[in-house]
C-alpha cells in the first residue's frame, strides 16, 4: 500500500503545461515563442529544458513559473491552475509552491546569507523546520559563512545560498534558469551536485533551463525544444547523448538552409 | 560631449524637474519680491503724486524728538496760524491754506468698536472744502463744531450714514458729531490708498488733533503763475527762517512714498528671508539627485572616459546638465514669481483699501536675480558630484561595478570643522562680540551649523537609523525597509537634511518665542500686584488708549485701594533719545510693580522732579540731585531733578515723569491701567464696573491678571503662526528630496523588488518597505532638526538672558507634532515610489540589467 502511494504520488506532476501558446506583438512583428507545447515534470525527479537560444526554453520556464501569463492553454502546478491566477494569486504560488535559481544570484545585498536563506519564509511569515534546515545548510556546506553579507562571498557561495533559499521552503517545485551560467566549471558542478542530491536524496522536484551538456547531464531527463515546440527527449542523459541530441536537432535545419 | 549630455538630460527629465522645482519655487521668491516692491512702489508714487497735486509749497514744523520709522510716528511741532499771513505776504503766492492734517483720529463704528487701519493713517483734519482731488458724494460740508464729513470707505467700514450721530477719539477722549457728508476722491475712489479721513471745522480740528487753538499741522501754498514751486519753496524758507521745514508738493509726495516703500522693503525682506531658505533646502536636493544620477551613469561615464574623454569633460559634461536645469527652472521661476508678485499686489491693493494699481512692473533687477539665482545654485551644487564624476576610473566601464562604501573620514572631519567654525559664529554674534555685524554673524553661523551638521549626517545617520528601524522591525518588509534606509548613508543623510533644515528653523524660532512668552509670564506672575488690568490690543502703530477721568472714578470703586494709568512716549533727555513714562499715581512703581528704590524717594514725585532707573541712571550717568532737560514731544523743553532712582527690572520704565508731563506726550491718554484690590475685595464684583467706565474707551477693556498676561504672551503668537507656515514651505521642497530619493531607489533596485516579488512579497508588501524607509528618513530628518533647532534656540535663549529672557522653555508638545508630522510626510512622500515599486513587472525586473 505504502510502496503504491508512493509510486502514485511520484506519478502525479509536480508541474504541466497543456498546449500552452506564446505570442509576442502582432502582425507583422508577431513572434511565436510557444507553439503548443505540452509537457509534464513529475514530482521528485530533475527535468532539463534544453534548447538553442530563441527555441522557447526560457519563456517555458517563466510560464510554467507564473512570472509570465500565456497565450493559450493551461499552465498547472501541482494541484493549481497558473493559468488566470491575479495578481494576489500568484503571489501567494509563488511563495508557497514555487522556488527561484536564477543565473544572476539574485540575493539581497542588505542581507546576510542566513537572512537571504530565509527571506522567502519570512515573507509567508512561516518558521523553519529546523531539522530541514540544518540538512540544507550543511547540504550546501555553508554553516561557517551564514553571517556573511553577498559581497563577501564568491560566485559559487552565491548561488549556493540562493539554491538554499530556494530549497528551505520546500516548494512543490523549484525552477533554475542557468544556474551555473555565471560560475567557473568547478563551483558550477558543486552547485549541479547538490540539485541532484536535493532530488536524489529529499524527493524535491527542479525543473532546469540550461544550454550547456555538462549540465544538462545531472538531470533524471532532458527535453529539448526548438521553435517553440517539444522536439526530442531523453531519460538518464549523459553529457555526450545530450550533445549528439543537440547536434541533430541543428542539423536539420543546416540542411534546410 | 555635449550631444550625449542632452542626450542624458533628455532622458532624465522628469527627475531634474522634480529636483529643479526647488530651485523654481526659490527663483519665484526673489523675483516675486522684486515685482511686488517694483509694482506697489510705482503704485503709491502715483497715489501720492496725486493726493499732493494741488500743493506747490508745504510749510510744516520741525518734530520736536525726531524719530526713525521703528521708533514710532513723530510728532510735528504746531505752525501758529501767523505763519499763514506770513506766507501769504511772500511775493508769487496765489493762495495759501492753514492745514490740521494729522494721525489720531479715531471713528467708533455702529458697532461700538473703533474702525482700525492696519498701517494706513487714520488721519483727522479740518474741512478745506472740495478740490481736484476731494469731492463730496452725499451731503454738505461740517458748518457747526459738532459736524464732521469722513470719507466713503470709512463710512462704509464703520456702517454709519449721513445724519448719523458718531462718536470720535482724538487726542481727547471720546466726544460725539453729526455725520453731515461723506466725501469720495477723483477717478471715483472711496479712499487714497487706503488712508480713513475725518474732516471737522478748523477750530474743532485744531483742538482735537494738536491740542491747542490756532495752530496748524502745516500750511500749504500754491504760485501764482509764472513762478515754479521750487523758486517759490526758496522764497518761502528764506522769509520763515529754520524753524520751518519747507518742500515743494513733489518732495513731499516723494517723502511719503519713500515712507511707504521703507515697509514695503520689509516685505521684501520677508520674502527673499524664504527664497533664501528654499533655496538653502533646494541645494541639498540638488546636490543629492546630481550625485545619484552621476553614480547611476558610472558605467557610462567610464565608458566615456575608456573611449578618451578627460576628466574635464566629464565635469563639463555634468555642469552642463546644471546649467540646463538651472536655466529652465529659473524661467519657470521667473515666470511664476511674476504671476506671485501680480497677486500679492493684488491682494496688498485690496487689504489696503482700494490701491489704484500701476501697471504691472517685471524690474530687470528680478529677471536678472532670477537666473542668477537659479543657476548660480544649481551649478554649485552639482559641483561636487560633477568631480566625483570626473574620478570614475575607466575600467569602471569593464566591471558589475560593486561601489563600496566608501569611508566617512573625511566628510566627517569637514563636517566638524564647519560645525565648530558655524558654532563660533554663533558665539561671536549672540555673545554680542560681532558689533554691528551682529544679524550677519548670527546669520551665518546658522548657515554654517546647518551645513556642518549636514555633512556630519552620515556618521549619525547609521546607529540612529539602526534604531529608529527597530520600531518598524517586526515585520519583514519593515525589517527590509529599515535595512534600505541605511544603505546608502550618504543619500538617507542629505534626504534627511534638506527635512531638518526647515523643522530646525521652526524648532529654534518656536522655542525662542515660547521661553520668551514663559518668561514675560513668569516675571508678570510673580511681579504685578494689580488684580485687574486695562489694556488693549495694538493694531496699527498707534497704541490704544482709554479717558483718564476713568482712572479718578475707577480709584473711587468700594474695595479699590490703588489704581495707575500708564502714558509713554519718546522723549530726549539731554539731546539722547528715549523711552519715557509717566504715572498717574507714583506709589505705583513700588506697590504694583515692585520697584525697590536704590537711592532717593521713589514713593512721591513733584512737578518738577522724575525718577530713574539705576541702567539709565548708571548709563546716563546721573544721581539723585542731577538736573536734566527733557523735551517731549509737544510742548517746550523743561528740566526735571532727578529725586529718586529704582532698581531696574523687566517690568519698570527707564524714566518715570510726573503724571503733569503726560499733556505734551504725543499720545496724551494712558495707554495701560492697573487696579490694585484691597485684600478681600472680589475681582468678579470689580471687574463690571470697571468695564462700564470704559464705555467711552472701546480701544481698551478690562482683564483680570491671568488673561491680561496671556494677552501680551499672545501678541508673539501671530509671528510665530506666520514663520511657522512660510517655513513649511521649506518642508514641502524637503518631501519633494525624499519622493525624489525614494523614486531613485527604487529604480535602482527593480532586480531586487523583482526577487522579493518572485519569492512571494506581496504587493501590499512591498508598499510597506518602501513606506518604512521614507519614514524612517523622514523621522529621521525631523529628530535632526529638533535638535539643532532646540540647541540653536537655546543658544539664542541664553544670549538673551541679560533681554528678561530668563526661562528655556522646550515646546515639547510641538517637537512631537513635528516627528508626527514627520511620518505622515515619510507616508506621503512613500506613495508614488511604492506604487511604481509595486506595479515592477517580475520578469522584466529580474532580467534588468
Amino acid at each position: 500500500m505504502i510502496v503504491t502511494a508512493t509510486v502514485g504520488q511520484q506519478a502525479q506532476a509536480a508541474a504541466r503545461a497543456s498546449d500552452v501558446w506564446k505570442v509576442y506583438g502582432s502582425g507583422e512583428a508577431q513572434v511565436i515563442a510557444l507553439r503548443g507545447v505540452s509537457a509534464e515534470f513529475e514530482r521528485g525527479r530533475f527535468t532539463a529544458i534544453m534548447g538553442p537560444s530563441g527555441s522557447g526554453k526560457s519563456t517555458l520556464m517563466h510560464c510554467l513559473a507564473g512570472l509570465d501569463s500565456v497565450t493559450r492553454g493551461t499552465v498547472m502546478i501541482g494541484d493549481t491552475t497558473v493559468t488566470g491566477l491575479g495578481d494576489a494569486g500568484l503571489t501567494k504560488l509563488r511563495r508557497d509552491k514555487v522556488g527561484f535559481i536564477f543565473q544572476q544570484f539574485n540575493l539581497l545585498p542588505t542581507l546576510t546569507a542566513q537572512e537571504n536563506i530565509l527571506l522567502p519564509l519570512s515573507i509567508a511569515g512561516r518558521k523553519p523546520d529546523p531539522a530541514w534546515y540544518d540538512t540544507v545548510i550543511d547540504t550546501v556546506g555553508l554553516r561557517e559563512r551564514l553571517g556573511h553579507r553577498p559581497a563577501q562571498l564568491s560566485g559559487g557561495q552565491q548561488q549556493r545560498v540562493a539554491c538554499a533559499r530556494a530549497l528551505v521552503a520546500r516548494p512543490e517545485v523549484i525552477f533554475a534558469d542557468e544556474p551555473t551560467g555565471n560560475l567557473d566549471s568547478r563551483s558550477g558542478a558543486e552547485v549541479l551536485n547538490f540539485l541532484r542530491n536535493s532530488v536524489r536524496e529529499h524527493g524535491q522536484t527542479i525543473v532546469m533551463v540550461t544550454h550547456d551538456p555538462t549540465a544538462a547531464a545531472y538531470a533524471d531527463r532532458v527535453v529539448f525544444l526548438a521553435d517553440g515546440e517539444i522536439v526530442s527527449e531523453l531519460i538518464e542523459p549523459t553529457a555526450d547523448t545530450v550533445l549528439d541530441t543537440m547536434k541533430k536537432l541543428d542539423a536539420p535545419a543546416e540542411v534546410g538552409n | 560631449m555635449f550631444r550625449a549630455t542632452l542626450k542624458s538630460l533628455l532622458a532624465r527629465k522628469l527627475r531634474l524637474l522634480l529636483s529643479g522645482l526647488a530651485v523654481v519655487l526659490g527663483v519665484m521668491f526673489v523675483s516675486g519680491a522684486f515685482v511686488l516692491t517694483d509694482t506697489l512702489g510705482r503704485s503709491f508714487d502715483a497715489v501720492f503724486s496725486d493726493a499732493f497735486s494741488d500743493v506747490d509749497v508745504n510749510v510744516a514744523g520741525k518734530p520736536k524728538v525726531a524719530l526713525s520709522e521703528v521708533e514710532g510716528e513723530q510728532v510735528a511741532a504746531p505752525v501758529p496760524a501767523s505763519v499763514v499771513d506770513r506766507v501769504k505776504a511772500v511775493p508769487g503766492v496765489a493762495d495759501v491754506q492753514g492745514v490740521v492734517n494729522t494721525d489720531g483720529a479715531r471713528l467708533i463704528g455702529s458697532n461700538g468698536k473703533v474702525v482700525t487701519s492696519f498701517g494706513p493713517p487714520q488721519l483727522g483734519e479740518n474741512w478745506l472744502g472740495e478740490s481736484d482731488l476731494v469731492k463730496l458724494r452725499e451731503g454738505r460740508a461740517p458748518q457747526a463744531d459738532d459736524e464732521i464729513v469722513v470719507n466713503v470707505a470709512l463710512a462704509e467700514a464703520a456702517k454709519v450714514k449721513v445724519g448719523d450721530r458718531v462718536g470720535v477719539l482724538t487726542l481727547a477722549p471720546k466726544k460725539e458729531f453729526t455725520l453731515v457728508g461723506v466725501f469720495g476722491y477723483s477717478g471715483g475712489r472711496d479712499s487714497v490708498g487706503g488712508v480713513n479721513e475725518v474732516a471737522f471745522t478748523t477750530p474743532v480740528a485744531q483742538q482735537l488733533m494738536l491740542g491747542k487753538p490756532g495752530v496748524f499741522s502745516n500750511v500749504t501754498a500754491q504760485a501764482a503763475g509764472g513762478t515754479t514751486p521750487e523758486a517759490l519753496r526758496d522764497q518761502v524758507a528764506r522769509s520763515l527762517g529754520a524753524d520751518y521745514e519747507v518742500k515743494t508738493g513733489k518732495q513731499l509726495a516723494d517723502d511719503a512714498s519713500a515712507g511707504l516703500k521703507e515697509g514695503l522693503s520689509f516685505f521684501n525682506k520677508i520674502l527673499l528671508g524664504f527664497a533664501a531658505v528654499a533655496l538653502l533646502v533646494g541645494t541639498f536636493l540638488i546636490l543629492n539627485t546630481f550625485s545619484i544620477i552621476v553614480a547611476q551613469r558610472t558605467r557610462e561615464l567610464a565608458l566615456m572616459r575608456a573611449i578618451g574623454a578627460s576628466g574635464r569633460q566629464v565635469i563639463g559634461s555634468v555642469v552642463l546638465e546644471a546649467v540646463a536645469v538651472g536655466l529652465i527652472a529659473s524661467v519657470l521661476g521667473l515666470a511664476a514669481g511674476i504671476g506671485v508678485g501680480a497677486l500679492l499686489a493684488y491682494l496688498f491693493g485690496k487689504l489696503a483699501g482700494g490701491l489704484t494699481l500701476a501697471g504691472l512692473g517685471v524690474p530687470p533687477a528680478a529677471v536678472i536675480g532670477a537666473f542668477a539665482v537659479g543657476t548660480v545654485i544649481t551649478v554649485v551644487a552639482a559641483l561636487l558630484p560633477a568631480l566625483r564624476a570626473s574620478r570614475i576610473p575607466p575600467i569602471a566601464a569593464m566591471q558589475d561595478v560593486a561601489t563600496p562604501d566608501r569611508p566617512l573620514t573625511k566628510v566627517t572631519v569637514g563636517g566638524s570643522v564647519v560645525t565648530a567654525i558655524g558654532a563660533g559664529l554663533l558665539f561671536l554674534g549672540l555673545g554680542g562680540h560681532a558689533g554691528d555685524n551682529t544679524l550677519a554673524t548670527i546669520l551665518g553661523g546658522v548657515l554654517f551649523a546647518f551645513i556642518g551638521v549636514a555633512l556630519l549626517t552620515p556618521l549619525i545617520s547609521r546607529p540612529v537609523v539602526a534604531l529608529l528601524g527597530t520600531i518598524f522591525a517586526w515585520s519583514v518588509p519593515g525589517k527590509l525597509g529599515r535595512l534600505n534606509s541605511g544603505r546608502n548613508p550618504r543619500r538617507t543623510a542629505i534626504t534627511a537634511a534638506a527635512l531638518m533644515v526647515g523643522i530646525a528653523l521652526v524648532t529654534g524660532v518656536t522655542v525662542i518665542l515660547d521661553s520668551a512668552k514663559g518668561s514675560i509670564s513668569a516675571l508678570a506672575e510673580d511681579t504685578i500686584k494689580a488684580e485687574l488690568v486695562i489694556s488693549g490690543a495694538q493694531a496699527g502703530p498707534r497704541p490704544p488708549s482709554f479717558d483718564p477721568a476713568v482712572l479718578e472714578k475707577a480709584a473711587a470703586i468700594p474695595g479699590v485701594r490703588l489704581v495707575d494709568g500708564e502714558y509713554g512716549d519718546m522723549a530726549t533727555l539731554n539731546g539722547e533719545r528715549t523711552w519715557v513714562a509717566a504715572s498717574s499715581d507714583v506709589a505705583a512703581l513700588e506697590k504694583i510693580f515692585g520697584a525697590k528704590a536704590t537711592a532717593g524717594d521713589i514713593s512721591r514725585l513733584n512737578p518738577d522732579q522724575m525718577l530713574l532707573s539705576s541702567d539709565t541712571a548708571k548709563s546716563r550717568n546721573l544721581a539723585v540731585g542731577s538736573t536734566v532737560n527733557v523735551q517731549l514731544s509737544r510742548g517746550e523743553a523743561r528740566t526735571y531733578t532727578v529725586s529718586g532712582i529704582y532698581e531696574s527690572s523687566q517690568l519698570t520704565n527707564p524714566v518715570v515723569l510726573p503724571p503733569q508731563a503726560a499733556t505734551d506726550f504725543a499720545i496724551p491718554q494712558p495707554i495701560q491701567g492697573f487696579v490694585q484690590l484691597a485684600p478681600g475685595t472680589s475681582v468678579a464684583a470689580v471687574q463690571p464696573q470697571v468695564e462700564r467706565l470704559l464705555a467711552d474707551s472701546p480701544e481698551v477693556s478690562v482683564a483680570d491678571r491671568a488673561a491680561f498676561i496671556k494677552q501680551q504672551t499672545s501678541q508673539l503668537d501671530t509671528p510665530l503662526r506666520m514663520i511657522q507656515i512660510l517655513l513649511a514651505l521649506a518642508i514641502v521642497i524637503a518631501v519633494l528630496g525624499i519622493i525624489n530619493t525614494l523614486a531613485l531607489s527604487v529604480l535602482e533596485r527593480t532586480r531586487e523588488l523583482g526577487l522579493l516579488r518572485a519569492i512571494g512579497l506581496r504587493r501590499a508588501q512591498t508598499m510597506r518597505m518602501i513606506t518604512v524607509e521614507a519614514v524612517v528618513i523622514s523621522i529621521f530628518g525631523a529628530l535632526l532638526g529638533v535638535v539643532v533647532g532646540t540647541g540653536l534656540g537655546a543658544a539664542v535663549v541664553r544670549a538673551l538672558k541679560d533681554e528678561g529672557i530668563t526661562d528655556l522653555v522646550l515646546p515639547w508638545g510641538q517637537m512631537v507634532t513635528f516627528l508626527v508630522l514627520a511620518a505622515i510626510i515619510g507616508v506621503v512622500a512613500a506613495v508614488l515610489p511604492a506604487i511604481r515599486a509595486a506595479r515592477i513587472n517580475v520578469l522584466g525586473a529580474i532580467a534588468h540589467d
